[in-house]
This record gives C-alpha cells, sequence and structure tokens, in this order.
C-alpha cells in the first residue's frame, strides 16, 4: 500500500485535469479495489471501454495492465476486480 | 403531402437494413430512434454505448472543445465540422498520449540527442542550432492514429473507441531528419533509427513509449523533424517543441516532444514495438517493416485509402427539390487521391466526386458532389476513395484484435422531406 500511495501521489503531481474527478466508478462491492487503476490512468477508460467485454475479457485487461504495464496490485484482486468489472462494466451474459 | 418520419415506408426502411448489413442496420435504428444533435453526433451512433454515454465536449488548454475520450492520459477526439476545410486547424487538432507524465517543455530548455551503436557520433541540437545549421523543410500530411475509428469495429475491441477525429492534416515546418542523422553519420550496419519522447509512465516499471523506423524511412527527405504546425510554434499537446513527422504512416511512429534519437543495429524489441501496433501479417497490403518480423505479426506500417464525408450528418433532413451535398475529404498512405466516388442510392451507381485543390499526396484532398434530392424517403449517401496506388477502401470490415486500419465505406442516412 505504501508504493501504491505514493504512485498516486506522483499521479496527482502530474496534474491529471480537475474534471477528473467527476468520472465515478459505479459504488458498489469491488469498487475499493478496481480504484487502484487511477494509480496509471482515470476510469473514464473503464466506462469507455464497456459494456461489451466479459469477465475473461476484463480478467486479460486487468493481467494486461498488470504483466505489461507493471501496475502494482496484489494477484489476489485480479478476482474481485474483474468481477467488479464484468458485473458493471461487462456485457450481459447470453441466455 | 405528408412529410413525418412515418412517411419513411416499411418498404425503403426494409431495403436500408437489408442492404447495408449489421452495422447499418444499428445505424438506421439509432440514427432514427433520436434527433438529429444529439450525443451520437459527437461520434457515430455504432460506438460502444459505454463510450456514447461517457464522452463529452471538454477544452484543454489552448483547445477548442473536443471529444473527450479519456480525461488522462488525455485523448480527445476531433469533431467532424473540423474536417470540413483540408487543413485541420490547431486547437481542433486530435490529442492522444499512453503514458500521463507528459511534461511541459520549454522551447528554449529543449534539446535533441543523436547517439547509438549505428552513428559514427553523439550529438546534442538545441532547437536554435536546429534552424541555423540545417535546411528548413516542410510538408502538408495527415497525421492519423492507427485505431482511428477502432470504435466502430463490429465484434468492438478494446482500446481507445474513437470514432473518425483521431487525425487531423497540417502544414509541418522543420528540419530534414536525414539532415540530422547525416550529422551525426549513420554506419553501414544501421537497422532502425530508435525515438523517445520526453513523455514517461507514472509507474517506472511500465514500458516507456519508444518507436523505431526502418532505417530507409528515417532517411526519406519527406521525415522531418517538426517545430511548426500551420505556421505557429508546435502546441504543447501535439507535441511541443519538436515532434517526429511521417509523411504516410500512422501517427504511432510521429513521436512528441522528440528528446533522443538512436541509431542502432538491432531492431529495437520494447513493448510498443514488438506487441503493441501490430497486425496478423500479410492482412493488409501496406509496406512491410522487414527488421520487426520475429513473430506471427508485424508492426503496422502506412496508412490505408479513406475518406470522411464532412457535409451531412446521419439522419438530415433535406428538403426535396434542394440537392443533397455531399462534401468531405479523402486521403491515403502517400500514393495521393486518384478519385473518390460518391453513391446517394445505397451503392446501386456511382458518381465521380470533383476533387479540390492538391496539397500534396500525403494531404487530405478535398471532394464534392451535389446529386438533386426529387422523391421523398431515406437515401444512403456512401464515399469511397481510391488511391494512385489502385487501393480502394473496403465494403467489408478487415477485422484485427487490436482495432487498426478501419477503411469501411461509410454510410449516412438522409431523409428527403
Amino acid at each position: 500500500m505504501r508504493t501504491l500511495a505514493f504512485v498516486l501521489g506522483l499521479s496527482v503531481a502530474g496534474a491529471p485535469l480537475a474534471q477528473e474527478s467527476k468520472v465515478q466508478l459505479v459504488n458498489a462491492p469491488g469498487k475499493d479495489k478496481a480504484q487502484q487503476c487511477i494509480a496509471c490512468h482515470s476510469v473514464d477508460y473503464i466506462q469507455m471501454n464497456s459494456k461489451f467485454m466479459d469477465k475473461a475479457g476484463w480478467t486479460a485487461s486487468v493481467n494486461k495492465m498488470i504483466k505489461v504495464f507493471g501496475a502494482p496490485i496484489p494477484e489476489s484482486d485480479v478476482e474481485p476486480i474483474a468481477a467488479y468489472l464484468a458485473q458493471h462494466y461487462g456485457k450481459a451474459p447470453a441466455k | 403531402m405528408k412529410t413525418s418520419r412515418d412517411a419513411l415506408s416499411s418498404e425503403s426502411r426494409r431495403r436500408l437494413i437489408a442492404g447495408a448489413g449489421a452495422v447499418a442496420a444499428v445505424g438506421a435504428t439509432r440514427a432514427f430512434a433520436g434527433p438529429v444533435g444529439s450525443m451520437a453526433a459527437l461520434g457515430f451512433a455504432e460506438l460502444p454505448d459505454g463510450t456514447l454515454a461517457e464522452q463529452t465536449l471538454f477544452a484543454l488548454p489552448g483547445k477548442v472543445p473536443l471529444i473527450k475520450k479519456t480525461f488522462r492520459p488525455p485523448n480527445f477526439e476531433t469533431p467532424v465540422k473540423y474536417f470540413r476545410t483540408a487543413i485541420t486547424p490547431n486547437d481542433a487538432f486530435f490529442v492522444r498520449y499512453h503514458l500521463a507524465g507528459i511534461p511541459e517543455v520549454n522551447a528554449r530548455d529543449w534539446s535533441l540527442t543523436v547517439a547509438g551503436d549505428s552513428a559514427e557520433r553523439t550529438l546534442k541540437f538545441t532547437l536554435p542550432e536546429l534552424r541555423k545549421t540545417l535546411a528548413i523543410a516542410e510538408i502538408t500530411a495527415v497525421c492519423q492514429c492507427s485505431g482511428n475509428r477502432r470504435g466502430l469495429f463490429e465484434p468492438h475491441v478494446p482500446g481507445v473507441e474513437w470514432g473518425a477525429g483521431a487525425m487531423g492534416n497540417a502544414v509541418w515546418r522543420g528540419v530534414r531528419l536525414k539532415d540530422v542523422l547525416a550529422k551525426a553519420g549513420v554506419k553501414a550496419g544501421a537497422v532502425e533509427v530508435v525515438f523517445d519522447g520526453a513523455d514517461h509512465a507514472p509507474l517506472e516499471k511500465t514500458p516507456d513509449f519508444v518507436k523505431s523506423l526502418p532505417v530507409e524511412v528515417a532517411l526519406d527527405p519527406n521525415t522531418l523533424i517538426a517545430f511548426e504546425m500551420n505556421g505557429k510554434p508546435l502546441p504543447h499537446w501535439n507535441g511541443g517543441p519538436a515532434r517526429l513527422v511521417v509523411p504516410g504512416w500512422t501517427g504511432t511512429y510521429w513521436v512528441k516532444q522528440l528528446a533522443r534519437i538512436s541509431v542502432v543495429s538491432k531492431p529495437e524489441s520494447n513493448f510498443w514495438m514488438s506487441t503493441a501496433y501490430r497486425l496478423p501479417r500479410g492482412l493488409f497490403k501496406t509496406p512491410t517493416f522487414k527488421s520487426q518480423l520475429y513473430s506471427p505479426n508485424e508492426p503496422i506500417t502506412t496508412m490505408v485509402v479513406n475518406s470522411l464525408i464532412t457535409s451531412l450528418e446521419n439522419g438530415q433532413q433535406i428538403p426535396h427539390g434542394k440537392p443533397i451535398e455531399v462534401q468531405g475529404i479523402a486521403w491515403d498512405g502517400g500514393s495521393g487521391i486518384a478519385r473518390v466516388e460518391v453513391s446517394t442510392d445505397l451503392g446501386a451507381s456511382w458518381q465521380a466526386a470533383k476533387l479540390g485543390k492538391d496539397l500534396g499526396r500525403f494531404s487530405f484532398r478535398e471532394f464534392a458532389l451535389s446529386e438533386p434530392a426529387r422523391e421523398p424517403g431515406a437515401r444512403v449517401v456512401m464515399a469511397r476513395a481510391t488511391g494512385n496506388s489502385g487501393e480502394t477502401q473496403v465494403e467489408h470490415l478487415i477485422f484485427n484484435p487490436a482495432g487498426y486500419h478501419h477503411n469501411v465505406i461509410q454510410r449516412l442516412y438522409v431523409e428527403i422531406i
């Protein structure tokens, strides 16, 4: 968490636009973990990429952020974040 | 005579939908469901629902309101109305960044380092030194994001969900990259030239945005290090004080806030070259980046031929007796536009549009055609550009997982009332 706090501090110093704070994720269980995404980008990346990915798609996205981009997200958070994103920003399951 | 929306007969509706395919059917449904000028007017109705709901007009410092895709890193799209002229205004030019650390680089403090194992010597240039020592060069060229129109992919693919405005055309002024490289000296074994800008990621572990070009493209006299855009200093959001200009090649190679150039004997293998900005090999007939063929895919290179209708909005109503004015722009990867044909009957017949002034083979080329609208009813307007290379826009999407090279012939619906 210290690493994350440091990272958040840096990103704020990087002068994101004030308007960014108006973009909010859906209030629901899992949001707190998904908020880790803001270390590197505004969360409108998530709304923009909805609703067409399933849980596998969101899992791949979160894993890419960790493995390729080095996001300091614990391995144990991948599942809850992907589940949150799939539920609120994912495509409806096939019936 | 009754001329309400209900006058659109079920027969013409059926024809529209059957003829134009699934993507067009979605467009037709939405276009007729909402008033002209609704949110869909910020882009295209085929964009993902979440994109349509989230995007909004927002003005970055020094810019007019652009279509905000994401705030951080900033990704802002140019609304279609700014493409009604061949040159895109600086304050309306799209903004695209991968990494959120974007420093303000003062032109007085800027310097460019040229180095690498295939450079004879390491050099450092300031902006006045570049201007003083090298010949000034100028070119009109389109800068288009590889993923322009990604949001129109069916099925949707993840990424920045652009409509049609992740592009612009400008007069770029600077010095030739080949002249800069000549000062440093290019050794016989040079394979690629690598470019790094001043931007960086918030996290140290994130791969820095570094791109390379084949050495022959770097040495092409049209490849510039530009410090002016449309007669003004290069704007901050478009890579000031100086950026790379690679006419014909997609925007990913146009490295902004250029800081370091390396002439190298081995292919650059960072994430942005080896994994991102790649296409299944051989899917498009664009030039091959020969030193980067070490996996089943290959880097994207030049743009495919494309056009955009700028004079009409989807769902626009035109009184019968008035002409359907079809105007727009066309461009390709550098062969130049040979012709643009326009159809107002869903592709059953095509007429050659009149081409506007030729600003060079890398520029937008304006086109125009006026067609009388006699009978009330729905009409589908299409434009199809062909380059001097013989390449024509496609009828069906050439799908690729990263969402590049969308150049499907556009279909716009107008209603003659």
